[in-house]
Parts: structure tokens; sequence; C-alpha cells
């Protein structure tokens, strides 16, 4: 497994918000963490980036342990997030916000810049305004490649499509499927589950923050336990 | 002849210094905002960090004279001045690492930023003046006016004269090449890109593998460098006195937070809009008008808005005008 989290323990303070969670993700797929609010999924997340301490558990990245290094460290060594929030440098321009996503390594910016114009064409459009003036779906495009701009393994998106219409969320799913394309491993929060999964080559779906159930995401779709109780039937 | 006069009139006593005024203001602003911008708070302690590095050149500069070494047209300060910059930055460094660092790393919120630089505003304070007094100093030498009144007068034939110092010419292009580089810096270099982005959102910044360390260690230098030019070209126009330095945080801070906290353009344009402001309201109009009015509606006061001794209170009212009607200033836009 390329990038995998196993018995997760942690939380703020005294209190666990994720028991014994793991999760494993391979390149070239995407995979989904889903479950209700409160879950512990968004915290998952940032225990693997090492934003959380953990009080027990490990997270290994091609073999490595990188469960004692600090969340910079690990993006040297190719994870990278995107989080839900506060993704941009609102201040910046579009393209400026690539060129700050290459920071730690710029080799080739230029031609990387044009990947991402590429992948997004939308971002070559408005490259010379500023960030915080494009919408929620034109901003969701500029987070996502200013986190490829460090040529990640793995990539963690913490609920990409949160706020923004049917259209655009289809729009953007339809986008991670194009970077799953180059080979990185995709691992991503989400709240609209069903058309999550419908991307997703697995997910997990947390409880209480504990593994409930996991598995392909047809598979998941089409339980109906599983439907009735977290999909809306 | 009576138009060109009462412009002419104005030009020496309000455009000129006015420029003048609110370059220094500018350098200052900028300095302060950038402080705010990617440390996040107010630094109290910038008008004596100004007064150090002031005080490091007067001190050059006297050693310069004493070996006979001058400038020539210019005053020896400018030779003195990149002393000056280094101990100021030497001193910003010293105070970060021993005092600022340790509260940056507790994470304390703003307020104990604040009072903390209040702290080191009264060390700064008293080590300026235990080493060079506290009394008026006077340290411009070299050529002092490039155009006197009287030669003006008699070059053009006019009645008033236009006086332009040499200080407020070098002021003025010392200002230009500062700031042109300054935004340079910001807006096309990757470090400079890379502050604006710590101050934009410091936790993507993290993310994105920026150095916080290495950040702020930047800001200082940058700071370091605008206080101790601001400081010098202020005492060389002026004179040197450490009261008049703390006083100047007060429109130092009015031009910061009219032109948009945390965003240096705004800085800049804050300068002159305090400068303006405080000279123009200052000003006694009587003489303006006997130029341009006809003599049946000469004015008989002297139509001046408020008296000169008290000008900190125009810093004051726009300070306070702008936190009630535009709390996040004048120019919006870009934050650092």
């Amino acid at each position: 497994m390329f990038f995998s989290a196993t018995k997760l323990t942690g939380g703020y303070g005294g209190v666990n918000i994720i028991e014994d969670c793991s999760f494993n993700v391979d390149r070239g797929e995407i995979v989904s963490i889903l479950g209700p609010n409160g879950a512990g999924k968004s915290t998952a997340m940032r225990a693997m980036l090492g934003i959380l301490d953990l009080k027990d558990g490990n997270v290994m990245l091609d073999g490595k342990d990188i469960t004692n290094l600090k969340t910079q460290d690990r993006i040297k060594l190719g994870l990278s997030f995107v989080p839900q929030i506060k993704n941009i440098f609102t201040e910046l321009t579009v393209k400026e916000n690539l060129e700050m996503g290459a920071f730690i390594n710029d080799d080739n910016l230029s031609s990387r810049i044009e990947e991402m114009y590429d992948l997004f064409p939308i971002i070559k459009e408005k490259k010379d305004q500023f960030a915080g003036e494009l919408s929620g779906g034109q901003r969701q495009q500029v987070a996502i490649a200013r986190a490829l701009m460090t040529n990640p393994d793995v990539l963690m998106l913490d609920e990409p499509t949160a706020g923004v219409s049917p259209v655009i969320m289809t729009e953007l799913f339809q986008h991670i499927l194009n970077i799953k394309k180059q080979n990185i491993a995709i691992l991503m929060v989400e709240q609209n589950a069903r058309q999550a999964l419908e991307v997703s080559d697995l997910g997990y779906i947390l409880v209480t923050g504990r593994n409930a159930y996991e598995g392909k995401g047809d598979y998941l779709l089409n339980d109906k336990e599983i439907r009735k109780a977290f999909l809306g039937g | 002849m009576d138009f060109l006069n009462s412009i002419i009139l104005l030009t020496n006593f309000i455009i000129v210094p006015g420029i003048t005024y609110g370059s220094q203001l500018a350098l200052g602003a900028i300095g302060v905002t950038l402080i705010y911008g990617v440390l996040r708070f107010a630094n109290f302690a910038y008008g004596d960090l100004m007064a150090f590095g002031t005080m490091v050149v007067i001190l050059m500069t006297w050693y310069l004279q004493s070996k006979g070494i001058s400038f020539g047209l210019l005053p020896t300060a400018l030779l003195a001045l990149p002393i000056g910059i280094l101990l100021t930055i030497a001193v910003s460094l010293f105070f970060d690492k021993t005092v600022f660092e340790y509260y940056r790393n507790k994470k304390s919120n703003p307020v104990t930023f604040i009072v903390v630089s209040l702290g080191i505003m009264f060390v700064l304070n008293a080590v300026v003046r235990i080493i060079i007094g506290p009394n008026d100093i006077n340290f411009m030498d070299g050529h002092k006016f490039i155009m006197k009144a009287r030669e003006f007068k008699q070059l053009t034939g006019l009645n008033e004269g236009l006086a332009i110092k040499s200080t407020q010419v070098i002021t003025l292009v010392t200002t230009i090449i500062t700031c042109s580089i300054l935004f340079y810096f910001l807006n096309k270099t990757k470090t400079g890109k890379s502050m604006r982005a710590y101050s934009n959102n410091e936790d993507l910044a993290l993310l994105s593998g920026i150095d916080p360390k290495k950040i702020v260690l930047i800001t200082w230098v940058i700071v370091s460098i605008l206080a101790s030019v601001a400081g010098t070209l202020y005492g060389l126009d002026k004179s040197f006195k450490p009261f008049t330095y703390f006083n100047n945080l007060l429109p130092i801070f009015a031009a910061t937070i009219v032109g948009g906290i945390g965003n240096p353009l705004g800085a800049f344009y804050g300068g002159f809009l305090i400068a303006f402001s405080e000279i123009g309201l200052t000003y006694a109009y009587k003489k303006f008008f006997k130029y341009i009015m006809p003599e049946s509606l000469e004015p008989s006061t002297l139509i001046q808005f408020i008296s000169t001794d008290y000008k900190f209170a125009i810093s004051f009212a726009i300070l306070i005008v702008v936190l009630i009607f535009r709390p996040n200033g004048i120019f919006k836009g870009k934050v650092i």
C-alpha cells in the first residue's frame, strides 16, 4: 500500500475524537472518507497530516514511517493538502497562488503552471486576477491546483465540494478523476457521499470516530443498510 | 500675476513641505503595516526604533566629521546611514530573539504583543536618551538650499518666493527609490510573494512549505531599513529629538490605519494623506486669499482652521473618522 494510516487515535485536549481509524490509499486511487457530521473525518485527515498529535497509530508513506514528522516535512516528502476553508491566498493573484504552491520545489515552474492551465482551463483565463475575486467553484480549482504544484504523491482534499452548486460539484469531481490519471493517490473527506462514492475506488465510513464500514464505491452504494443510514435511502 | 503668486505661496508652504513630511510618514507607516501584516501586532516601539536608527546615524556622522570625511554637497548622514541601518537591524533581531519570539511560540494574543512592544518602546527610548541625550540635535550639513526664496523672487520677478531645501529633495528621491525597491520585492520576487502569502493566510503558507522563521527575519530586516531611513530623513529635514520621534508614532499609526492596516500601498498613500491634512489645515490662508480675492472681500482673520499646536489632533480626528466609517481603511485591495 502506497499510503496507509493505521489505528490512529487522538483528539484535541483529553478527549479522543478518532479511535483506531485506519485508511489505505494506493497510487492512482481515489479514496473517500465519509460519515455523519462530527464523525471525525476532518480530524482523521489532520492526523494524517501531522497537524493533530496522535496518541497512537502510525502513518506510512511509500514504506517510510512518517508518524513523527512535522507537517512541513511530510509535505516535502510528497503529501499535499487542500483545507476546507481558507484554502487559497485571496490577496494574491491566481498565478501567484500557483507559484506559492511550488514554493518548496520550483524547478520547471512554468511548465508545471502550464500543466495546471491544461488541467483547469478556467485558471488560465483568470491567472492575473486576485484569487479572492473568484467564484466558489473557481476558488476550489485554484486551491486544488495550488496543492498539485508541489507535484505530490498523495493529495488530500477536505470537503472539496462543500458549498458549491450540484453542477460545479460534478465538474470538480471530473477534475479529481483527471488528477487520478496522473498516478496520484487521492484521499478526500466528503459530505456529498453518493456523488463521492461514484468517483471513488474505495470508501470508508466513519461513525463516532471509528471505522464503521469500508468497501468499494459501488458496494457501499448498493448496500441497503448503509444507504439507509448514510446516503439518504 | 496674483494668481501665480498665490500658487507659489501654496507650493512653498503646503505642497513642498507636504510631500516631504508625507514621504517620511509613508516610509514609517509602511514599516508599521508590514509588522502588522506579518507578525500580526501593532508595534508601539516603532517610533523609538526610528529614533535609535537616527541616533546611530548621528553618532556615525560625528565620527566621520571628526575624521574630516564629508559627502560634498550632500549631508554626511547619508554616508553614515548604512551603519545606522545595520545596527537597527541588529537591535530589532535582538529584541525579536529575546522577547517577541517567546510570545510568538506561546501564540500570545495581539494585545499581549502590543503591551510587550510598549515595554520595548520604553527600553529603546531610555537607551537613546542615555546615549545621546534628550535635546534637539541638528546634524544636517552639506548644501542647505537648492533654491532660496530670494533667488526665486529675483529669477521670476514674483512677490512670493519658493524655497526648496536639499533635504526635501533628498527625502523625496530616497523615498521613491526605497518604495520602488520594496514594492518590486513584494510583488515580483519569490521571497516577497511568500511574505504576502504568509501575511494573507498563515496556515496555507505553512502547508505550502513557506518557512515562517525566514519570513519573520526578512520582515524585521525590511522594517529596520525603513525605520532608520525614515528617521534619518525626518531628522535631516527638521532636527533630531527623541521625544519628537515618539510623538510621530501617532501620525504614523494614523497613516497606517487610514491606508488599511497590513496594506503597504495603502500606508504609502495614508502617509501623504495625513501629512497634507496636517499641513493644509494648520496653514493660515490669509495671504492666499489676499491674492485671489478682490480687495473688498479680503479676510481680516488668519483663516487658519486649527493652530499648529494642535496638529496631532488632526491625525487623531482622521483616525477616529476612518475607524468609525471605514474600519478597514480607505484603500482596500491587497493586504501585503
